[in-house]
């Protein structure tokens, strides 16, 4: 059992699960959007002293950091208990363009980037936060991120989603075609 | 005790993330290659059936746990922030190689360094909330 769960899951098992936790969410009485925890956690460290849009009661979202301490807890099972080994099993042609760029297919995340000796770098360190910065700054103006818009916001039909699907796309299509060959 | 729903959907919602490689840059990096299907049949079939069970829930006026009647909160109809929120977006998306779910998962598997992409987030986040009311929307 453990062995058949341990290898890399079908996108047709994984897309019908993630719909059932976002089912179970409604069930629960909530909705389904992981980036609003980044605006809870700014107001839970009393960011709304100062600024207005940090002022709403954020112990009220308390179920949503409960759920985001899931998430890190479903990472440690997956790396320990359901460890798979193997280097993921990309195109091969994307494997030729990741090479080109300097960067190995080994394990989840690539060494050249997140190991710390690329760290401790200023370059890698900036890559990191910079586009933890975009991630944060830019799902919030948007309204939502994958989980809020591409999953629930499309499931429920919203033009607002969309736009913002197509604004992802857009960032990351420039971001890998037109920025990473003067990045990398 | 009531709570512990929301643990274990987000320790499942982990797993689910882990298991299918969502969680790994070089999954996001080969979608926006267009070189493989696996992350659009993740997201595909995860929004045709939740369109599904959204239609369903609406139609059936279906109950939360509680008895009261599942609502669903429209997105604000504006659209300027959507196209340039979503395109920072995707720049981050695809230069750290995660969203904010993955981030927090990718920390439980042990990544020390994507603390550094989770504080990035949580700063982008706040000067987000400082600057709004200059921001077209």
């Amino acid at each position: 059992m453990i062995d058949f769960l341990s290898q890399p899951w079908p996108w047709y098992i994984a897309g019908p699960l993630i719909t059932v936790i976002m089912v179970s969410m409604f069930f629960f009485g909530k909705t389904f959007g992981v980036s609003s925890n980044l605006s809870t956690i700014c107001a839970a460290a009393g960011a709304g002293k100062k600024i207005e849009f940090f002022r709403f009661d954020w112990k009220s979202k308390v179920w949503n950091l409960i759920f985001l301490a899931g998430l890190v807890i479903g990472g440690v099972i997956s790396s320990t208990i359901l460890k798979n080994p193997d280097k993921i099993d990309l195109n091969p042609k994307t494997e030729e363009v990741l090479n080109a760029h300097g960067i190995m297919n080994e394990g989840v995340l690539p060494v050249e980037l997140f190991g710390l000796d690329a760290l401790f770098t200023m370059k890698g360190f900036l890559i990191l936060l910079i586009g933890g910065f975009l991630v944060g700054f830019g799902a919030r103006y948007a309204g939502g991120c994958t989980s809020g818009h591409a999953i629930s916001g499309l499931s429920n039909l919203q033009l607002p989603s969309l736009v913002a699907v197509i604004g992802f796309f857009i960032g990351g299509l420039l971001m890998v075609h037109l920025l990473f060959p003067i990045i990398f | 005790m009531k709570s512990i729903k929301f643990l274990l959907a987000g320790t499942i919602f982990g797993i689910i993330l882990s298991k299918s490689e969502a969680v790994s840059w070089f999954r996001i990096f080969e979608m926006f290659h267009f070189q493989s299907f696996h992350m659009y049949g993740i997201i595909g079939c995860a929004v045709v059936l939740g369109a599904l069970a959204t239609f369903i829930i609406k139609r059936m006026g279906a109950k939360d746990y509680t008895g009261e009647p599942i609502t669903f909160i429209p997105k604000n109809k504006t659209y300027i922030n959507g196209i340039l929120g979503g395109t920072l977006f995707g720049f981050g998306w695809a230069l750290a190689g995660a969203c904010p779910g993955p981030m927090f998962v990718l920390l439980g598997q042990g990544f020390a360094s994507i603390l550094v992409v989770i504080g990035g987030a949580i700063l982008g986040t706040f000067v987000f909330g400082m600057i709004k009311r200059y921001l077209p929307f």
